[in-house]
């Protein structure tokens, strides 16, 4: 069953007195356990139709499908993370990753229990009483995940995760987070403008014109799991990753 | 907290002090016009039992008209969060507010309120107010509103969202306005006091500066300094207890 279904999304904003339009009829799909990322070039509105799938802007037209449904809370159905950790400043990264379910009103105690047992997974044990700012780049950022993935949502939607890490640092995340996708089995939803990320974990890929973004490309990404760092120079991969280029550099 | 009293500061105070004493013994002004300082430190051991008296009474003039004013602008700094059109109404109204000098009506509330500590109480919060309540509503204001967004997704009430991160997100803030008007409250309970009541530093200062008694006069302002600086460290140790992140934050730089 598909856990994000788009229909001919659209979406103007006013800049200046005019009208812009962002997007231009966008329809895709992610399904169930479904590992699937969002390709465009900087600008192009991948975050503003992120902001649809979550809720918080409306789109002009067309539907947005959560679980099968157009009448359920966004926030019900996905967590997300955004390239900024926004972990909050105030709170120890214990405290952190437990807040989608502390805002739910769980029981805080047995959800600290839980996120105790995970810290080693996402390489915070030690850590759980430190505050952010004591944190470095990629912890902040695994700290952000595991709040995400602790929500307990149906899709995770990651909106260029790693865009603000290092090369070698930004590797390691993304070896780190098949991983952890593997584990946890929700849908994810991958929005990034690096091609060889998009390709190295995705199942399936879709490419955005620039503005007004439109789908120019949808891509199965047929390369064998688990994925090892071999795949990076074998001749499937670099024409997937061709592929891509192209319909970014050509549309 | 850990932090020494830099030497150089209490030097230029020890020669400046040092002046003043030679100067008065040499010009041999009289002590009801100006007493040295040596005077003024005997004066104020003879005087601190009596001393101490009177401040228990400002301090807690000032303690507690702090304390009302930091709760009336919390509440006001929340209800604005609510309802936007309270702010739009009231927030100018507040800063216009301003320019209405509290001492001249500081007179209505020894009419209204009578002698006692409740007119005092009245100033301090008065003058305490502002730079809280304008302090807290700017830093709720300010939160970073990708954090309240990220609240908002995951299903969080208003409330939560105030209490999750505006609140915490305006703290700093909130503290910085705070050390102000710790600085204002002792002051506020002071002028309160010259305007009328039965005890406190101001009365004390009042009478002694009738009586030409300016050595009292200046120990009374020793004492007055003396609690607004207690004051403000009790506020930064506070501030410590209630944001320890936020001192991490600032030592990492």
């Amino acid at each position: 069953m598909a856990e994000i279904i788009l229909e001919e999304v659209t979406k103007t904003f006013p800049v200046d007195g005019q009208s812009v339009s962002v997007l231009a009829g966008i329809s895709l799909s992610v399904a169930a356990g479904e590992f699937v990322s969002l390709i465009g070039p900087s600008g192009c509105g991948k975050s503003t139709l992120f902001n649809i799938i979550c809720g918080l802007v409306k789109p002009d037209s067309g539907r947005v499908l959560l679980g099968g449904r157009d009448d359920v809370r966004a926030g019900e159905m996905v967590s997300y993370m955004p390239q900024k950790d926004l972990l909050l400043p105030w709170r120890t990264v214990l405290d952190n990753v437990i807040l989608a379910r502390e805002v739910a009103g769980e029981d805080k105690e047995t959800v600290k229990r839980e996120a105790r047992q995970l810290m080693p997974l996402f390489g915070l044990a030690g850590f759980e009483n430190c505050y952010p700012a004591e944190l470095s780049g990629g912890m902040r950022q695994r700290a952000a995940l595991m709040r995400a993935i602790l929500a307990r949502r149906r899709v995770l939607l990651l909106d260029e995760p790693f865009g603000a890490l290092d090369a070698i640092t930004r590797t390691r995340m993304q070896r780190w987070l098949l991983e952890i996708w593997d584990r946890f089995k929700q849908a994810v939803f991958f929005i990034t403008h690096d091609v060889e990320e998009a390709v190295f974990l995705s199942d399936r890929i879709y490419v955005l014109t620039s503005r007004p973004a439109r789908l120019c490309l949808h891509l199965d990404v047929d390369l064998p799991r688990p994925r090892r760092d071999a795949l990076l120079t074998e001749p499937r991969f670099l024409f997937l990753k061709k592929q891509i280029l192209d319909a970014l550099l050509g549309g | 907290m850990n932090r020494k009293i830099p030497a150089a500061p209490m030097i230029f105070l020890l020669v400046f002090l040092l002046v003043w004493e030679i100067a008065v013994r040499a010009t041999g002004v009289p002590a009801w016009l100006l007493p040295a300082p040596g005077q003024v430190a005997g004066t104020l051991a003879d005087m601190l039992p009596l001393l101490l008296e009177h401040s228990r009474s400002t301090a807690l003039a000032a303690a507690v008209g702090l304390a009302a004013a930091i709760l009336v602008a919390l509440f006001l700094a929340a209800l604005m969060d609510f309802a936007p059109w309270i702010r739009q109404g009231v927030y100018p109204l507040l800063v216009v507010s301003q320019t209405i000098p509290i001492i001249s009506v500081a007179p209505l509330f020894i009419i209204w309120f009578g002698y006692g500590i409740l007119p005092k109480v009245v100033v301090v919060a008065l003058v305490c107010f502002f730079p809280v309540a304008v302090s807290m509503i700017e830093g709720m204001q300010a939160a970073d509103p990708d954090m309240v967004n990220l609240l908002r997704v995951m299903g969080s009430s208003r409330w939560q969202v105030i209490r999750l991160v505006r609140f915490p997100a305006a703290l700093p803030s909130f503290f910085a306005g705070f050390k102000i008007a710790g600085t204002y409250a002792v002051m506020g309970a002071v002028i309160g006091e010259w305007l009328g009541a039965t005890s406190g530093l101001g009365v004390f200062m009042t009478r002694a500066a009738y009586a030409y008694q300016l050595d009292r006069v200046f120990a009374a302002i020793i004492i007055i300094s003396l609690i607004s600086l207690l004051l403000f460290a009790a506020i930064e140790i506070l501030a410590r207890l209630v944001m320890p992140w936020y001192y991490k934050e600032r030592s990492k730089g």
